[in-house]
């Protein structure tokens, strides 16, 4: 099905059925338990969690295919919101030309900063992207303020053409939406004590995210996959098997750019505003950081970093002294404040350390990130199911 | 005519600061191999080691004045530091205004110890790793360091004044029999840096472990075959480069107020140094370093925003791509330092 | 006229003349050798003929058309495949993956966007792969990660990767240095079968005297960058100029 042999088939439908349960499988705990603080069933962080994976997704496309390190992938984030923004400022509030404007316009900047970039390799060319990368920053707050109203950052205003909406005189700013299905708009079940929020917004997230998802596995799955494969293994080796690397790399970069783009657009119509800090250059280390959490070069990977990252940012950040004093209450009071005082340096404010310990021992330690562990643990479960297995019959 | 002179002390300054960080990297990246993305951490450590000092000298004591009294009556609570008490006020105030420069005298031993301790501790594990490894895991080193010290001392920016006799500002342009005024410090930092980037060269070039440590830059295994324990000295390298950073740090706190994320802001600039100098070539990263701070000086020149807007932003990025292209080792790169 | 045919080249590099005036002819499906002693330039010649360096002058033609300031790729796209001094293969990749792409380069061409069709949907390709496979006896190891191979392994599979090309002229570059004795004879054996059942031209660089004369079939003598003599193996064997070249007799 869906062009895929039978193991690939089922591992998309069941990315799939995760990402439609999503709003439900993320809240496990009732509203009013203690535990409600954990849930991260929320559109605003859902949404969050299908736009980083997305972009997560194209990354993983350029780096952990061809190895290809670029330091430069917010700068397309950051012009898809722009370019978003302009859409909904000029044409309509509908969210479809928004979401293929980012997509094209990121797509021209990642060709032309491609080009340039992969002429060098290796580090020379992580720092050209990210000296691209610096450079689109900066003049998004200087010369291009016509365009990218600098500091304040790109927003609809009431007196905006939007040529398709009919121009109409509006007393309130317009939302985003899908022919008439308004992006904020969601409807809340509720069971029992749980509670689910059902919105518009993050579906419509989940489906693009869905079909960049499928379009990536039918690439790792192509030819053209192999190919850039074999470009991070030796490209000596490929130039003198009659194949020209460049193009390739610049096909992936361009692919990856325009996700990157895709997921700026959706930012956008998720919140219609574009600020130049998207495309700071950290902002494309936080990119690299979720790609190597979750399992560089493997397909769920860059989407698990990027929800894990995520879901630390917004759920460790909110833990604070006075939660962790009631979980540890059972212990003697000395003891409490020790064991307190070590768990909130990595909590609440201080998630980034958390963050930059957990990364640098899985650079360190597991290259292939939470993926590759995934897999040791199932490894070393198997493995004793199957010595318990060799055992009994001996007995 | 004024104000190409003042961009090209601005520049000097600037350059300075460039030139001393890139050459740490540099440095690190011509001995060991390996690009890091921590650098950044140790400009900033160094500059917080000023911080640090300044605070502990002004650490007081509390007396009640009974000869005095605040507004509401009671008597007035005078506080004295404990250096004024031991050392009576004339040497304890002197310490305490000098406590920028003092610093110095702290930031040699904890960067060489943050050195070595990187070194052994992380960097050395990566030596036979892909620089993409050696790039990712010093990134993550780089954010470990800034959180601890935005654990210690906040978010905000800390002000850290140069000692008050170097407050002020000098005529430089009296020579010129015009009047350029420019704050002495940053005049200061200058001369500060040009001793650095001498003593390093002086070190490199005259000692015996210069020799062998260049001897090792040019041709590790060999040196290594010639029965010469290279791995110690590039671990005390290491600690040498991460002084020169921490020197760029401590001395460059009066001129930029000392805050978390400094490192980060100044890594891509250090980076792009060390690209347009030539990978692993010192000498082409003090002249870079100067080149591109004077030239961003030099573009922000209004006459010159006025015929490009916003040069003064990317002029430094569009330079380094340009060389990039034209000429791929750099300024004064060697043949095959990661061509590959 | 020869498949090859390199006229007049020279090559400098500052002041040492790497090659100077090298004349040339590889004959259709004859296996040519092209001996000489330590820097007698055969590696120069060699990085000459696949396109990494460029001669000073003179010419190199393959087939008809000159090779010169042609990117490596497009050379192989010509018809000429290389088989490296250590084997280069792609060690990330299954051995089966390693011989499907060069199947790619030939049937598709330098590049091309072949990014929505799995590689399973390949039917033509897979079997192509297999049957080269099945030639250098490696069929049950081609879901093996190709970096694990034995040195043996990957020189075979290296050579695979060449010859399902079906390339016009292989091009060997000390294909056995620093081999053992027992993998050198192995390595010749494995080019005497490939020699045997398909017609092909191959050029040796070679500095192992056994494994030339066990192949060749004309054999070139290089020495300081010109060639000596060419002839075939049986009156090169104790040539006095050759051994001059090679135990430096005119001194004695």
């Amino acid at each position: 099905m869906f062009g895929l042999n039978p193991k690939d088939t089922r591992f998309l439908l069941i990315v799939i059925a995760l990402t439609l349960l999503t709003p439900i499988l993320l809240n496990p705990f009732p509203t009013e338990s203690g535990l409600a603080q954990f849930n991260a069933g929320y559109p605003a962080l859902m949404q969050r969690f299908a736009i980083y994976g997305l972009m997560a997704i194209g990354f993983n496309i350029l780096f952990g295919l061809t190895g290809y390190l670029s330091f430069g992938h917010a700068a397309f984030l950051g012009v898809g919101s722009y370019a978003a923004v302009w859409m909904f400022k000029l044409l309509s509030m509908n969210v479809i030309p928004a979401i293929i404007a980012s997509t094209l316009v990121a797509g021209v900047f990642a060709l032309a900063i491609g080009y340039v970039s992969l002429r060098r390799s290796g580090i020379y060319f992580s720092i050209l992207t990210l000296a691209f990368a610096e450079m689109c920053y900066r003049m998004a707050y200087s010369v291009l303020t016509p365009i990218t109203n600098g500091e304040t950052g790109l927003q609809l205003t009431l007196n905006d053409p939007r040529i398709l909406d009919g121009g109409e005189a509006i007393t309130s700013l317009p939302v985003p939406g899908l022919f008439g299905l308004q992006m904020t708009s969601y409807s809340t079940l509720n069971i029992a004590g749980w509670s689910f929020t059902f919105s518009v917004g993050y579906y419509f997230c989940a489906v693009v995210a869905i079909l960049g998802f499928y379009l990536s596995l039918r690439i790792f799955r192509s030819p053209f996959g192999m190919t850039l494969r074999a470009i991070k293994s030796n490209q000596q080796r490929l130039n003198y098997t009659g194949m020209n690397s460049r193009p390739y790399t610049l096909a992936a970069f361009v692919i990856s750019g325009m996700y990157a783009g895709l997921a700026g657009g959706l930012l956008a119509a998720m919140d219609p505003l574009a600020g130049a800090e998207r495309m700071q250059w950290t902002a494309s280390g936080e990119v690299v950081l979720m790609t190597i959490v979750g399992g560089v070069g493997t397909l769920m990977g860059p989407v698990l970093g990027a929800g894990f990252i995520k879901y630390c940012e917004n759920i460790f950040s909110k833990i604070n002294e006075g939660v962790l004093h009631g979980w540890f209450g059972f212990l003697p009071d000395g003891l409490e404040d020790l064991v307190v005082w070590i768990f909130a340096r990595f909590v609440g404010e201080g998630w980034h350390l958390t963050l930059g310990v957990m990364f640098m021992l899985i650079v360190t330690f597991l290259p292939g990130g939470l993926v590759e562990g995934g897999r040791r643990i199932a490894a070393r479960y198997r493995n004793r199911g199957k010595s318990d297995a060799a055992k009994q019959p001996a007995e | 005519m004024d104000a190409i002179i003042l961009q090209f002390f601005n520049g000097l300054e600037k350059g300075s600061a460039y030139a001393l960080i890139a050459l740490g990297l540099t440095l690190i990246f011509g001995t060991l191999g390996v690009v890091n993305f921590a650098h950044g951490a140790l400009f900033m450590i160094g500059a917080f080691c000023a911080v640090t000092l300044s605070r502990v000298f002004s650490i007081s004591y509390v007396t009640e004045d009974p000869t005095q009294t605040d507004f509401l009556g009671k008597p007035l609570q005078v506080q004295t530091p404990y250096l004024e008490s031991w050392f009576g006020p004339d040497v304890g105030g002197w310490m305490l205004d000098y406590s920028v420069p003092l610093a110095i005298l702290l930031t040699i031993p904890v960067m060489l110890f943050v050195g070595w301790a990187m070194e052994r501790g992380l960097i050395k594990h990566f030596y036979k790793r892909p620089h993409a490894d050696q790039i990712l895991v010093t990134f993550g080193l780089a954010i470990v360091l800034q959180e601890v010290v935005k654990y210690f001392f906040g978010a905000n920016p800390i002000q850290t004044p140069a000692p008050s006799e170097y407050l002020g500002t000098v005529n430089i342009g009296a020579i010129f029999g015009m009047e350029i005024f420019y704050p002495v410090w940053r005049m200061v930092y200058f001369l500060f840096s040009a001793v650095v980037i001498g003593a390093v060269f002086a070190f490199l070039q005259f000692t015996t472990f210069g020799m062998v440590v260049r001897a090792g830059m040019a041709d590790r295994e060999t040196v290594g075959l010639l029965g010469i324990d290279i791995d110690k000295r590039f671990t005390l390298m290491f600690g040498i480069a991460a002084s020169v950073a921490g020197l760029a740090g401590v001395m460059y706190a009066p001129i930029l107020s000392p805050n978390y994320h400094m490192g980060m802001d100044f890594l891509v600039l250090s980076f792009v140094v060390v690209v347009v100098g030539g990978m692993g070539s010192l000498p082409g990263a003090v002249l870079a370093g100067f080149l591109l701070g004077l030239l961003q000086s030099i573009a922000s020149m209004n006459e010159i925003k006025a015929i490009i807007p916003g040069i003064d932003q990317i002029i430094i990025y569009l330079v380094a791509i340009v060389i990039l292209l034209t000429r791929p080792r750099g300024l004064m790169g060697r043949r095959g330092v990661m061509e590959d | 006229m020869g498949i090859l045919e390199v006229k007049g080249v020279n090559k400098r590099f500052g002041g040492l003349q790497a090659l100077g005036n090298v004349n040339l002819s590889v004959q259709e499906n004859t296996v040519h050798a092209i001996i000489g002693p330590n820097g007698a330039g055969k590696s120069t010649l060699l990085n000459c003929l696949v396109g990494k360096l460029i001669p000073d002058s003179g010419s190199v033609m393959f087939d008809g058309k000159s090779v010169l300031g042609r990117k490596p790729y497009e050379i192989n796209q010509m018809g000429i495949s290389r088989v490296f001094q250590t084997p280069e293969i792609f060690a990330d990749l299954s051995v089966i993956e390693n011989v499907m792409i060069p199947c790619f380069a030939r049937r598709d061409g330098s590049f091309r966007l072949h990014a929505i069709e799995t590689v399973e949907r390949e039917k033509d390709i897979i079997e192509q792969a297999e049957r080269m496979l099945a030639d250098v006896k490696m069929l049950d190891k081609r879901h093996a990660h190709a970096g694990s191979l034995s040195r043996g392994d990957k020189r075979r599979l290296e050579m695979a990767m060449c010859l399902v090309q079906e390339p016009k002229l292989l091009l060997l570059d000390e294909p056995t240095a620093g081999m053992a004795r027992a993998d050198t004879n192995n390595t010749i054996d494995l080019l005497k079968e490939i020699k045997a059942k398909r017609d092909i031209t191959m050029a040796i660089i070679e500095h192992d005297m056994h494994v030339v004369f066990s192949l060749a079939e004309r054999i070139t003598v290089l020495a300081q960058g010109t060639p000596l003599i060419e002839d075939t193996p049986d009156n090169i064997k104790g040539h006095p100029k050759v051994r001059e070249a090679y135990l430096g007799e005119a001194q004695v």
